[in-house]
Order: C-alpha cells, then sequence, then structure tokens
C-alpha cells in the first residue's frame, strides 16, 4: 500500500494527448517516486472551467462537478479529490463550499443528480497537488529523495492566479505567495525575484482576445527575464500553455527575442528525484527546456 | 429572447438593482459596494483598451438604475477569472461571482453584445464541454477559428499554424480528436439528463423570483 | 540655611571607567569643579552607591550634588534625593556611548567627560533646593461647564473618583446635543440599528447623585484666581450669582450646527423640505410622537424618497464655508437613513458623498444600512431646486463622471459644527487695542465677545481658553489632547475638536482625570504637565524689573497677570515652568531655584574651549528636554556616534533660552551654537504649545548679534527635533560641525 491514497481528478487539459499531458506524465513519475497513488475517479467529467459563466447557469456549473462528488465518494470512498489543473481545483473546490453552505441549491443538485442516478452524501475534501506536496508531505519529505539537486538555475516561480486565488494555499499571501519558490528551492535551484509573480496570464482571453492576453503574457516573460532567470516554473496548465506556446507570436508583434522553457514544479521535482527526460515529460514542452535536457542525460 | 428582457424590465418596473440583486448571481452583493475602485485597479485587463466600464463603474451603473448600459456592457466579459479583485475587496464582494453573474443574465435575457469574442468562447466551451462530458480542445479550437466564417477561420488557423504545430509535435495536441476521436465520459447520457434537470430546475427558480 | 557643601559623585560602571580615566575626572571636579567632596563609585546606582551618596548628605552634609554618571534621565529612582540640589552629568549616553571605541578617539573622548564633569559642578553650584509653592490652593471641587453628553460623563467621572463637582449648564434641562436626537448611532454590537439616545439615563444619574450640584439656566459670570483656588461666579436664571470655590475646571460647551442659512443652493430657507440634521431629528422625534411616518413639512404627506447631501458646508477647500470634517456627520446621515428604511423598505432613500467617513464602529454600521437598501453614491451636489413639495438634487456623479439629479420629498444637509468656544483673544486684544483709542465699531465689538465668552477669567491675557485651528479650544493634538493652555482649565468633547458622542464620552472621562491630577498637584504646589511634579517656579527679582511685559504678554499658560503697580505677578500654580518668561525677560531677573539663567550659562562658561591653534572647536547645543534630548540619549543608546567636538546643555524649552547664553558662548570662543527645539506653527509638537515658537522668533534677532560681532550667520543654528529623530540627529550634528570646521576658528577665543 501507498503512503498516502487520492481520488486523482486530472482534468480535460492533462489527459493523455492533450495540452498539459506532460504535466501528467511528470506528476506521474513524482508521485511514484514519492509513493503517493492516485487513482482516477471513474468516468470524471469537465469542471465547466471559470469561462463557462456566461453560458452556463449557477446550477448546471454545479452539478457538472457534484458528479464528480459523487463518482469519487462512491468509488474511491475516504480518499481526498486530488486536482493537478488550477481551474479544476478551484471549480471544484468552489461548488464544494456553495453547495454545503446552500440546502436549496443541495436539494435541486441531489435532483439534478437523480437523473444520472447519482447521490451526494459528503463532499470529499478537494485538494490541489500542491496542497499535498506541501500540507501531507512537507518540504523535508520532498528533499529526501532529491539525488541531482538542480544546483546553479534560476528559475522565476510564476504562481500565477487560479492557485493563488480566491483560495489560495493555506498560511501564503495573495500578493506574494512563496511556496513555489520554496519548491524551487527544495530541489535544488534558485528562484529568482521579480515583480510578475502573480499576474494573470490573460487566462482564456488568450483564445477570444489575444492581443490583451498577449500582452500581459509579455510583462510577465520580461519580468522573468529582468530577474535573470532562465526558466519559469508553474502549478496551472493554463498559465504553462498560454506563457509558453505564444512567445512566437509575441515575438512577431513586439519584437522581442522571447525563448524560454516553462515547466511544471512536477517536471522539476522528476528531474531532481533522478528521472528521465522522457519521465518529466521534457518532450512535451514546445520551448525545448535544452539545460534541463543535457541535465538529465548526465 | 427580447420577451423575457421586456418580462424582466416590466417585473422590476425602474428597480433595476432589485433586479440584478434578485435575477443574476451573486446580484446581491452589488448594494454592499462602496466605491473604493480597488476592483478596477487591480483587473488586469482594465489597463487595456476597450474596457467601456470596469467593475466599480458596473456596480454605479447598477445603482444608477442605468438597465441598458450595463446589460449591453463588455465589461464583464474582459474578466480573466484572476480573482485579484475578488481576494483585495475591503467588502469581501465576490466581484468576479457578481461580474459573472451580470454577464449570464444579460445573455439569459437576449440583451449580451453580439458578436462578443469572450461570450462566444463560453458558449462554445460549454456546450464542447457538456456534449461528451470531457473537453474536446481541437474541435474547440476549431470552432473559435471559423467563428467568422471560413475565409477569417482559414486565416487564423494560418495565423496560429505554428502554435499548433508545436503542440502536436510536442504530444498536446491530437488531431485525430477533429474527428470526435477525442476524450469523453461513458455516461454522456447520464450527463445530459442530469444537465437537463439542472436547467429546468434553474430556470423555475429564477422565474419564481419577484413574484413573490 | 545650611552651609553649603557640594560633592560629585563619578560612577566607573556600565564601562565608563574604560573608556575614560575617571580618576582624571576626579582631578577635573576638585579643581576645575571646586567640589568639596569627591568620590569615586564601581557601580554608583547601586543600592551601595545610593547609601554612600546618602551618607554623606546626612553626616557629611552635603547640600549640592553633581552626579557624574548616566544621562538625567536615566535611574531616577535611585538618583532622588529632594532634599538637596542635584546636577547630573551624562557620560554614558553623552559620552562613551557616541564615541568610537578606539585608540584615537581617546583623547577627545576623554576631554568631553572632563567637560561634562566641569559642566555637572558648574550647574548644581548656581542652583538651590526648590521649597515649593507656598501660596497653594486646595479646593477639591470639579467645575463643569456645559452639561451635555461630555459635561455630564465628566461630572459622573469625578464624583465617581469622590470628588465634588458643580455642573453649569444654560439651558433649561441637561442633555445638550443628544436630547435632541430621536436616536443615537449605536454603541455597542453588532452596530446595525439606531439606539435610544441616552440622555434620560445619564440625567437620572446626575440627579442621584450627591456630589454633583448642578445649576440649569445658568452661565459663569467671572473666574478668578489660580489652580486650587478658583473663585467662580455663576448668574442664575433669577438674576442672582452663586459663587463657588473651585480646584479645577472642565469647559464642555459642545458645539453649534454650521448655519445652513449659508448654504442657499442648498435650496435651504426656500422650501420647508430641506432641513440640516438638527430639522430631521425634530421631524423624527415628531413623527414618533404622533406614531406616524416621517412627513413632508410642505405638505404632511409621508416621505417617500429622501436624499441625504454629505459635507453641505463642510470641508470646503474654497474657504467660503467650513474647511474641516465634522467627524460625526456621516453616521448620523446612515442613522437617519435608517429611520427611514427601518419603518418602510421602498422609502428611497440615497446618501450623496465624496468620501464616506464612519469612525469607530461607524463600518458596521454603514454595511448594515447598505443591506438595509440605503443607497450610497458617490457624488458633489451642486444644487437643490425645489419645485412644489419636491426637490431635484443636481449632482455630479464622480464614479461615472456625468452631472445627473434625484428627485426627493426631503433633503437633508449634513452641515458640519462650530464649537462653542468662546471668543477669539486674539481678535478680541486687538478689539480692545481699537477701543482703547478710542473706536466705536471696535467698542461694540468688544462687548459682543465678552458676551460670548464662556469662562470669563480675570486673567491678563484674556477672558477665555485660547483658540488653535478652526476656532477650536487648544489642545496638544497628540501628546496631551485635553490640555488647554490655562492650567487646570481643560476642554473635553467637540469644543476641542470634531467627534462624535462615545468619543465625547471617553474624552470627557480622560478630562475629569486630568482636572483631578491637577487639583491634587496644585495642593501640593507642584507642576501639572509636562513637569508634573516640580516644585520649582520662578520668581522676579523685582527691583531689577523694567517693566516691558514681555513676560506677561509671551506666557503660554497665562499665569502671569500684573499688580497694581504694573509689575509681573506670578501665580504659580498657573505655571507650568517651561522658564518662557526667563527667556523673555531682556534684563534677565526672572529664574528657578533650580533653573536660571545661571545655572545654565555657568555650563557654558565651564567648558574648556580650546585655542584656535588646537583644530579642536566647540559647538554649543542646546537641547530641549522634551524631545531632542530623549533623542540624543536614544541616539547614544542605539551606539550612533556623533561629534566629539559638541557640548550639550538640556533646556526646559526653546522658549526657555535666553540670547544671553549664545552672546556668552560667542563671546566665550565657541565656534557654533545649535539649538534643538520642537516643531512650531500649526501641527506644532512643544510640550508648551507655544514655547518653541516664541523661542525661534527671539532667535531671529540674532543674526543681527551675529553680524555685530563679524561673524557667520551659520554659527548659530536653529534645528527642529522630534522624539522619532534618533537616526538622523547624529547625522545631522556631524553635517553642522563639518559646516563649522570648514571656518575660520572664532576670533574669540583666548579672550
Amino acid at each position: 500500500m501507498a503512503r498516502k491514497e487520492y481520488a486523482f481528478y486530472p482534468g480535460c487539459s492533462s489527459q493523455k494527448g492533450a495540452s498539459a499531458s506532460n504535466y501528467l506524465v511528470s506528476v506521474e513519475s513524482m508521485c511514484k517516486t514519492l509513493d503517493i497513488r492516485m487513482t482516477e475517479i471513474p468516468d470524471w467529467n469537465c469542471c465547466g472551467a471559470s469561462i463557462s459563466y456566461a453560458e452556463a447557469g449557477e446550477l448546471p456549473r454545479h452539478v457538472m462537478n457534484a458528479r464528480n462528488f459523487a463518482l469519487a465518494e462512491t468509488n474511491l470512498p475516504g480518499q481526498d479529490i486530488v486536482a493537478t489543473c488550477a481551474a479544476c481545483w478551484l471549480g471544484a473546490r468552489e461548488s464544494k463550499e456553495r453547495l454545503e453552505h446552500s440546502d436549496r441549491l443541495m436539494a435541486d443538485t441531489q435532483t439534478a443528480l437523480k437523473e444520472a442516478g447519482l447521490a451526494i452524501k459528503v463532499i470529499p475534501e478537494v485538494r490541489h497537488m500542491v496542497e499535498v506536496l506541501i500540507e501531507d508531505l512537507g518540504y523535508d519529505e520532498l528533499k529526501k529523495p532529491v539525488k541531482k539537486p538542480l544546483q546553479g538555475m534560476k528559475f522565476a516561480g510564476y504562481v500565477g492566479c487560479q492557485t493563488n486565488r480566491p483560495f489560495g494555499i493555506a498560511g501564503e499571501s495573495f500578493e506574494n505567495p512563496m511556496y513555489l519558490d520554496k519548491l524551487i528551492e527544495t530541489v535544488g535551484g534558485e528562484a529568482v525575484k521579480y515583480d510578475q509573480k502573480v499576474t494573470c496570464c490573460g487566462g482564456a482571453l488568450a483564445f477570444s482576445e489575444p492581443d490583451k492576453a498577449q500582452g500581459q503574457i509579455k510583462d510577465i516573460i520580461e519580468a522573468a527575464y529582468d530577474g535573470g532567470a532562465e526558466m519559469i516554473v508553474t502549478p496551472c496548465p493554463l498559465c504553462q500553455a498560454n506563457v509558453e506556446v505564444y512567445q512566437g507570436q509575441i515575438n512577431k508583434r513586439y519584437g522581442t527575442k522571447f525563448d524560454i522553457p516553462v515547466l511544471y514544479y512536477s517536471q522539476l521535482m522528476t528531474l531532481a528525484y533522478g528521472g528521465s527526460a522522457k519521465e518529466a515529460g521534457l518532450n512535451g514542452n514546445v520551448v525545448q527546456a535544452r539545460k534541463l535536457e543535457e541535465f538529465a542525460g548526465k | 429572447m427580447s420577451d423575457l428582457n421586456q418580462e424582466m424590465a416590466e417585473r422590476y418596473k425602474n428597480n433595476f438593482l432589485k433586479e440584478i440583486e434578485e435575477q443574476a448571481e451573486m446580484g446581491e452583493w452589488v448594494k454592499m459596494c462602496m466605491q473604493c475602485g480597488l476592483c478596477s485597479g487591480s483587473c488586469p485587463t482594465n489597463f487595456h483598451s476597450g474596457w467601456d466600464h470596469p467593475p466599480q463603474e458596473i456596480f454605479m451603473l447598477i445603482r444608477a438604475g442605468k438597465r441598458e448600459e450595463v446589460l449591453n456592457s463588455e465589461g464583464m466579459y474582459m474578466c480573466t477569472s484572476c480573482y485579484n479583485c475578488y481576494v483585495r475587496c475591503p467588502r469581501k464582494v465576490p466581484v468576479t461571482h457578481v461580474m459573472h453573474g451580470i454577464a449570464e443574465y444579460a445573455y439569459r435575457i437576449g440583451r449580451a453584445p453580439k458578436a462578443q469574442p469572450t461570450l462566444h468562447l463560453s458558449k462554445t466551451f460549454w456546450s464542447n464541454a457538456t456534449k461528451y462530458g470531457r473537453v474536446n480542445e481541437v474541435q474547440l479550437t476549431q470552432s473559435l477559428y471559423f467563428k467568422d466564417g471560413l475565409g477569417a477561420g482559414i486565416k487564423k488557423g494560418l495565423e496560429m499554424k505554428d502554435v499548433a504545430l508545436g503542440l502536436v509535435k510536442a504530444g498536446r495536441l491530437n488531431p485525430m480528436e477533429a474527428l470526435g476521436m477525442g476524450h469523453k465520459c461513458k455516461d454522456i447520457k447520464g450527463i445530459h439528463a442530469m444537465l437537463a434537470k439542472a436547467e429546468e430546475l434553474e430556470a423555475r427558480n429564477k422565474a419564481a423570483k419577484g413574484k413573490e | 540655611m545650611a552651609d553649603t557643601k557640594t560633592a560629585a559623585y563619578i560612577c566607573k560602571g556600565c564601562e565608563i571607567d574604560q573608556r575614560v580615566d575617571v580618576a582624571a575626572l576626579s582631578k577635573v571636579a576638585t579643581k576645575s569643579g571646586k567640589m568639596n567632596l569627591v568620590r569615586e563609585h564601581d557601580f554608583l546606582c547601586s543600592a551601595d552607591g545610593v547609601a554612600m551618596i546618602k551618607n554623606d548628605i546626612e553626616t557629611e552634609g552635603v547640600t549640592h550634588a553633581a552626579i557624574c554618571a548616566c544621562s538625567r534621565r536615566a535611574k531616577t529612582e535611585a538618583f532622588n534625593f529632594p532634599t538637596i540640589a542635584m546636577s547630573r552629568g551624562n557620560l554614558r549616553e553623552g559620552v562613551i556611548w557616541i564615541r568610537p571605541d578606539t585608540e584615537e578617539a581617546r583623547e577627545t573622548t576623554q576631554e568631553m567627560a572632563e567637560d561634562y564633569v566641569r559642566m555637572a559642578c558648574a550647574e548644581v553650584k548656581a542652583m538651590q533646593v526648590p521649597p515649593g509653592n507656598q501660596k497653594t490652593g486646595t479646593v477639591k471641587t470639579l467645575l463643569v461647564v456645559g452639561g451635555g453628553m461630555s459635561g455630564m460623563t465628566s461630572a459622573l467621572e469625578a464624583s465617581k473618583a469622590g470628588y465634588k463637582v458643580v455642573l453649569v449648564e444654560k439651558n433649561g434641562a441637561l442633555g445638550g446635543w443628544a436630547s435632541k436626537l430621536h436616536k443615537r448611532v449605536p454603541t455597542r454590537e453588532p452596530f446595525k440599528s439606531p439606539e435610544d439616545n441616552g440622555v434620560a439615563d445619564m440625567v437620572a444619574r446626575i440627579e442621584a447623585d450627591s456630589n454633583i450640584k448642578v445649576y440649569l439656566n445658568a452661565s459663569i459670570a467671572k473666574t478668578d484666581g489660580a489652580p486650587g483656588r478658583f473663585k467662580v461666579e455663576i448668574a442664575v436664571e433669577s438674576g442672582a450669582v452663586a459663587q463657588e470655590d473651585i480646584g479645577a475646571i472642565i469647559q464642555a460647551t459642545g458645539f453649534s450646527l454650521y448655519d445652513a442659512n449659508k448654504l442657499p443652493e442648498f435650496g435651504f430657507g426656500k422650501t420647508p423640505n430641506v432641513v440640516d440634521q438638527a430639522g430631521l431629528e425634530a421631524l423624527a422625534k415628531e413623527a414618533a410622537a404622533a406614531g406616524k411616518p416621517i412627513c413632508r413639512p410642505s405638505d404632511g404627506q409621508p416621505v417617500k424618497s429622501v436624499v441625504f447631501v454629505q459635507c453641505a458646508g463642510q470641508r470646503d477647500a474654497s474657504g467660503t464655508h467650513l474647511q474641516y470634517c465634522s467627524g460625526f456627520c456621516c453616521n448620523t446621515s446612515i442613522k437617519q437613513a435608517m429611520y427611514f428604511k427601518d419603518s418602510n423598505p421602498d422609502i428611497d432613500t440615497v446618501v450623496l458623498f465624496t468620501d464616506l467617513r464612519t469612525p469607530g464602529n461607524g463600518e458596521d454600521f454603514y454595511r448594515a444600512a447598505q443591506n438595509k437598501g440605503v443607497i450610497f453614491s458617490k457624488g458633489v451636489v451642486s444644487s437643490v431646486i425645489p419645485s412644489g413639495n419636491a426637490c431635484a438634487v443636481k449632482f455630479k456623479d464622480l464614479i461615472l463622471n456625468e452631472d445627473t439629479e434625484a428627485q426627493a420629498d426631503l433633503v437633508v444637509l449634513a452641515t458640519g459644527v462650530v464649537p462653542n468656544s468662546g471668543p477669539d483673544l486674539d481678535a478680541l486684544a486687538e478689539a480692545n487695542r481699537l477701543a482703547d483709542g478710542g473706536d466705536e465699531t471696535a467698542k461694540s465689538q468688544v462687548v459682543a465677545m465678552m458676551d460670548q465668552s464662556v469662562l470669563n477669567l480675570t486673567y491678563r491675557q484674556g477672558p477665555d481658553v485660547p483658540q488653535f485651528k478652526h476656532g477650536f479650544n487648544d489642545s496638544h493634538f497628540i501628546c496631551f489632547p485635553y490640555e488647554t493652555r490655562r492650567t487646570a482649565i481643560y476642554a473635553a468633547g467637540p469644543v476641542r475638536r470634531p467627534m462624535d458622542i462615545l468619543q465625547a464620552q471617553e474624552d470627557a472621562t480622560g478630562a475629569a482625570m486630568k482636572a483631578i491630577q491637577a487639583m491634587e498637584n496644585a495642593g501640593l504646589g507642584k507642576a501639572a504637565h509636562p513637569r508634573a511634579g516640580d516644585l520649582s517656579f520662578p520668581t522676579v527679582r523685582l527691583e531689577g524689573c523694567t517693566q516691558c511685559k514681555r513676560c506677561t504678554v509671551e506666557c503660554p499658560f497665562g499665569a502671569i497677570d500684573e499688580d497694581e503697580k504694573r509689575f509681573p505677578l506670578f501665580n504659580e500654580s498657573r505655571c507650568r515652568r517651561c522658564g518662557t518668561c526667563m527667556g523673555a525677560c531682556p534684563v534677565r531677573v526672572i529664574s528657578f531655584e533650580n533653573y536660571s539663567v545661571n545655572t545654565v550659562g555657568s555650563q557654558i562658561k565651564a567648558v574648556d574651549v580650546p585655542d584656535e591653534f588646537s583644530e579642536k572647536p566647540r559647538i554649543l547645543i542646546l537641547a530641549c528636554e522634551n524631545d531632542a534630548y530623549p533623542a540624543l540619549d536614544m541616539a547614544g543608546m542605539n551606539r550612533h556616534e556623533y561629534d566629539p567636538y559638541v557640548r550639550v546643555i538640556p533646556i526646559r524649552c526653546l522658549g526657555s533660552v535666553n540670547t544671553i547664553w549664545i552672546t556668552d558662548a560667542l563671546n566665550g570662543g565657541y565656534d557654533g551654537v545649535m539649538l534643538m527645539g520642537c516643531k512650531h506653527g500649526e501641527e506644532y509638537q512643544c510640550h508648551f504649545v507655544k514655547g518653541s515658537e516664541l523661542g525661534r522668533y527671539r532667535l531671529s534677532k540674532v543674526g543681527d548679534t551675529l553680524k555685530g560681532m563679524n561673524l557667520e550667520t551659520e554659527r548659530v543654528m536653529d534645528m527642529e527635533v522630534a522624539i522619532t529623530d534618533i537616526a538622523t540627529l547624529p547625522q545631522k550634528i556631524n553635517d553642522y560641525a563639518a559646516l563649522i570646521k570648514s571656518f575660520p576658528p572664532s576670533p574669540f577665543k583666548g579672550f
């Protein structure tokens, strides 16, 4: 038996072949080393994300998450739900809070769930992977398996929005959360100081209003470079994608020469734990993290 | 849809604040705003052009009874859901949710601005996500690009070609999804039944308000 | 009087003996200090060291002791010898802690220490033990003028502490402004709804209190005397005059609403449907009595919409109306808005404001009003236009940035407060001057102003407590809020600054405590704050007095009257011992037993001034004991180093600086003089209110003297120092020392 077991909610972007599939690969490697068993919630569905606000009403959004709660509770009793995606975590956690605070909402939700043959008894805790790492294991435990510290490498810990606001990681400030910097330091890297740590990457507006979003992304990358970072690290799939994949377009638009790899914390941890480039999902990065590839090969 | 708009306008007569309080999700928070402007100052998109009314103004327009101006505003759709306003509001008004709630209400009664790209994304995302229970990223992207017609879609597709190719190479975009081969839930039928019920209950609840 | 026997005690503790040659200091005390007895001790403030000094006093007959150890602000409990004169040489904070422990610094550090020993010896020889004020008054009855919430609170609190109180109210009933209120802003959890105004309860407690004697329909006809022995005449309705012996006074005369007739643009006077906050309270009381909703005055129909206009005639930058915020009107409007919403939620209730200010727990109250549906809009009202039974309120919406208007059945103006503080003494003095010259208008002005007098003091400096900003009675707004510039007379409540009832009650309680302290101190012949407990008082050598009146005019506390021969007449118990009179006296005939022209002058002269070839300048620092000296001590505690050529002498106030000290210093070969005093002006920090201002005024004339002596004007430098300037002060001293070193040595050295 693994030392920790959770009901895993990978979310749409972290499935195989989806935009954050390399996140999934690295999380799996990391969890293997840390002896954490993640069991996927059977037949889980989309959380609705924040962007569905304009089309979907209150109840439809909450029942989507409620279905996952019911499935987790039935199939993986007693296990906390753990999401790797910031938006999944936020959406699910928000639904949990709202349902628990409104009898009317809960009653209507149960009525709707019944249509799918489901019911909720107790909503499990909804947690982000980072919470599991920090709260259930702790930095000391995370440090123990480090075989190859990422000595001399400078990272900009880009926390972004949704793992930080509105819930955030317990004990962290909204304006300057430190957990990501601490994770970077735990695996031997250097966390640089820069001033766009919690700036929004534009979220869904990267699709709908690329002009606006790309302006924000540019600010973030510029600040990371100014802080002396060689790479950016993030806990959120949308932050990762937005900051990474538009660099070419931003370069065209603004005449910049951005070429900075954007990684997940789980990729760094996998590498520091001695994992291979493949295990860390480095092949999934659009902007190649050459320095890390070399490091993994050593 | 415009009938619903008319019905609501009549039901609440001149009291737009009450209309928002009862009809828009989290609308009951509007009256608690103390007009400090921290929300507008904290909004990442407020500093871009095209923002007709930042949150503080939306709140004040509601209190001033400016129904048309609020319901037609682009302001709510500038939200990136970054929750900066939400955590900074000294009155603990859930500004992000209030903005979402008003946007949804404007859309529900058919008053949301036409051709609003983020509203379009919202609609597309939700129908994509609920069709199979999970998001099909390729189809989502395609439907976004082709919203303005085939020509525009191809142009945009070409613009985004490098981005897409990069993702395909990195194994993060599966072209097969375009053909509907992507991710889906098993109990799609159950999900659809559940959502239908939820929508029915939601409509019933909202309609009951303001009539007691 | 016993024979004088002087002694110097030199402490070796706190590493003093490792940093300076203590034996050499003893030699200095004996030779140049000319002390009869010199002793060293390893640890002078220890029980053993203190016992040694006490033994010397008892068996050796020591009458004057120079304690050369730490700052005079340290170890005051150990070095407490009330029967002898005592000075302190500051070897620790003033020397070893501000100098580096290096071989090069050793010589100048030693010189510094030797000078401080010489200065302590010189000072103590010029001092006497103060005998205390012999003309003490021992009356312990408190007079409270004004029977509103503040006055009633002061009376009840003083009574609870066991003191008799005379409470004088000009109206026929107690309660003041609060009694006009239908309800008051909530004072307790959950701060969500208006409360009973609380007046009836207070009045009942006053009536049941045998310590409190109440005069209604009464005013103060005359206040004579001094703390502990005031003679107060109270004019009562019948025309009779009652006399009371009073120890201390609290003025709690409250405020009047700013006259809304000055705001015709807001429709006041044009329609009865525009009222001020008092007008709305009256409507609410009337409605409650009749069991009806609040009605429109024009036609008696229930109000369906009401607009509150905040800051009507206040916070006015143009200077036409009140410039200040009245502190409570936002909460009052919130409360009044609830009168409507609580009775009928459908009444449109709008508050137009620019900045909503809700002190205390007003924020909760504000939220409660929002929850009840009161609309708050950020807007500036330009005009209120009555038409028929309605009004159009025109305003600029500050968020939407547009001109708009709101319709209302009733408009309430939050007009702000004007203190009932009596006549402005400066204006009165000017009117008196013109009236004395025969000006008839001025004569009637004087009569009108005197008619407004609250206390009718017989003081030479005027009939009332001085005013400071915007006509409010004076108070030291940071350190001593209730203090006025009249000892044992305290201002409490909105007469001293705008405030709400809760704040006024807290204020009134504080003022009662201060008044009790003042009565007790007066009875013992001791000073009130800030030199609380000081037994010294100013004496004047009348045979030298030229009757120039500077002392009587400049005394910030009105302590000095004139006798029938026009000589100054000191009322010691009114005196705060700041020494402003001493600094003012051109013939130097005013002194305290323990602080005089001589105690400071002899220190200045005691310093060893090296000749012009030594390249060792001397800079005199006269530092205010309230802020600058503590700041210097703390710089020492933090080991911030500064120049070794300065010699610091603490002074009671910049106002006590007699220019003779400066000329003496310059004539004696000092290269520069730095004066460190508190900030003056509108945001003054001076503990004696006007002391530093008067001192600086006098010093502004020193420039001419310097020119006359053919010296650079920078050789005298005036600096504002706050107690918080701990880290920056040493740098400023060093900068000044560098400037002085850039000049040639003083040409007066060696004369």
